[in-house]
């Protein structure tokens, strides 16, 4: 078992955004969270990244136990130390080219030298088929490929698990094939994933696990073969076929 | 216009350019580093929020530009020695213009702080770097460039204030205009040089400006 919440609970401003959160994810899994806009889905990552602090609750990560509210700063690095983050709008560094993207972290938090991290950083690059674009800078990428160098600067923290936030929401239609096949290899190589998507076809072909979020409660989880096909809970069918019916079906 | 005023002129030339060369734009140096301290201060504490120290922040900025530079100027150099506080003329313009400008600027920092989306910092946090290592890889030089058109214009303005100095004795090249227009009396001629030497500081810095300008823009654009 790679990650293990319980009870994870978060307000704004005396709204209850989580209410009581549990979710697994095995190692080596492909989890897919989906579930309404609103329903918090972003929160919970973002929590289980420690960019939000929960109001409460616990996590077991990579056998270790952390009390999510008050988790000192040692602990959140070494959390963070085993996590990659993908965001919706990439978020790269404008002022660093793709290279130095990447490199940045590695130089400066991880204490790397130049050499060893300009090579890790050219192999994830290799990875995601942006090597060749090592020295452009953000501004002149399209949003695909913004997101690709995205996934590199995550995959050379080398790290345990990647949290996807909608990372093909921000593209346009065309450009997400590209980021979706990124994601596609990464899980046949075997990597733990947890991805908040909007993409039924990758979640139906590529995860393994659904966990469908509604009002701040996971409403129903399990193997997404068995979500697809026959969800258990009414707001799961509700939700499945009014995405159906926005985006065709998906049959294969 | 006669030989006189000619001869005026040409000697008039050297004197006030040494002035410059010598008050003026150390003046405007040694304030304008003042005033960049200050701003990059003021903007970083109101940035971070940090308790007290932004609200203090805030009443600076408040009563410097809510106040003209001459009184400022007055208040200090004529008014604080009535509370013991004596300071020779040139320091006490170097503070003055300093705080005077660093006001401006750091509400010109702090907008440029304010313009590097926080999506930067938290992509920073996930690769495990720290606050401070944020802040001067990402967020300083990405608010640098965008601050950079108007320090250089506070720059520029800052030139010109320090003609202001003058009015406390401060022995600068408008003074000395001044001065030799008392022995002289060629006020249209004498003010007129003394302008286009401004000017022409002051041209020097706009083509630095552009050129630094487009140094940054090298950097890519600043498209989100
Ligand atoms: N920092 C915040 N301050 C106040 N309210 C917030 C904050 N972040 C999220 N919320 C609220 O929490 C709720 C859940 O937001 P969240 O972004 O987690 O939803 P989501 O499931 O990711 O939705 P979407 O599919 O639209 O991305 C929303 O009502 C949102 O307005
Ligand atoms: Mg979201």
């Amino acid at each position: 078992m790679m990650l293990e919440v319980m009870e994870v609970k978060k307000s704004f401003d005396g709204h209850e955004i989580l209410k009581g959160i549990d979710m697994t994810v095995n190692k080596g899994d492909v989890a897919a969270i989906l579930g309404p806009s609103g329903s918090g889905k972003t929160t919970l990552l973002r929590c289980l990244n420690f960019l939000e602090k929960a109001d409460s609750g616990e996590m077991i990560f990579d056998g270790e136990h952390f009390d999510m509210r008050s988790a000192k700063r040692r602990e959140i690095a070494r959390i963070r130390s085993k996590t990659a983050f993908v965001f919706q709008n990439y978020n790269l560094f404008l002022n660093k080219n793709v290279l130095n993207n990447v490199t940045l972290g590695l130089m400066t938090a991880g204490k790397m030298h130049k050499a060893e991290a300009k090579d890790r950083a050219m192999n994830a690059l290799e990875k995601v088929g942006m090597a060749d674009k090592a020295s452009s800078y953000p501004s002149q990428l399209s949003g695909g490929q913004q997101q690709r160098v995205a996934i590199a600067r995550g995959l050379a923290q080398d790290p345990e698990i990647i949290y996807f936030d909608e990372p093909t929401s921000a593209l346009d239609p065309e450009l997400i094939g590209e980021v979706l096949t990124v994601m596609r290899k990464l899980a046949d190589e075997g990597m733990t994933m947890l991805v908040v998507t909007h993409e039924m076809e990758f979640a139906r072909s590529v995860s393994n696990h659904v966990l469908f979020m509604d009002e701040g409660k996971v409403v129903e989880q399990g193997p997404s073969a068995e979500f697809f096909a026959h969800p258990k809970e009414q707001r799961s069918r509700d939700f499945i076929n009014t995405i159906l019916s926005k985006n065709g079906n998906i049959t294969e | 216009m006669n030989d006189r005023v000619w001869r005026i002129l040409i000697d008039s030339f050297p004197k006030l350019v040494g002035y410059a060369v010598k008050v003026t734009v150390p003046l405007t140096v040694l304030s304008f580093a003042l005033a960049m301290a200050i701003s990059v201060a003021v903007a970083f504490i109101q940035y971070a929020k940090v308790k007290v120290l932004s609200g203090l922040c805030r009443f600076y900025i408040w009563i410097i530009r809510g106040t003209p530079l001459l009184v400022q100027l007055y208040l200090v150099f004529y008014g604080m020695p009535s509370i013991g506080i004596v300071l020779e003329a040139f320091p006490a313009a170097v503070i003055v213009l300093g705080f005077n400008e660093g006001a401006y600027m750091a509400e010109s920092v702090r907008g440029a702080l304010d313009s590097v989306n926080v999506g930067q910092v938290e992509a920073g946090y996930c690769v495990r770097m720290n606050y401070l290592q944020i802040m001067t890889h990402i967020v300083f030089p990405q608010a640098f460039r965008v601050a950079f058109p108007a320090l250089s214009n506070s720059l520029i303005s800052m030139v010109k204030s320090t003609s202001l100095a003058a009015t406390i004795t401060v022995m600068e090249m408008f003074r000395q205009a001044q001065v030799i227009n008392g022995r002289v009396y060629e006020s249209l001629a004498l003010y007129t040089e003394v302008a286009l030497i401004y000017l022409a500081i002051c041209t020097i810095l706009t083509f630095l400006q552009h050129w630094g300008e487009k140094k940054l823009a090298r950097f890519g654009g600043n498209k989100a």
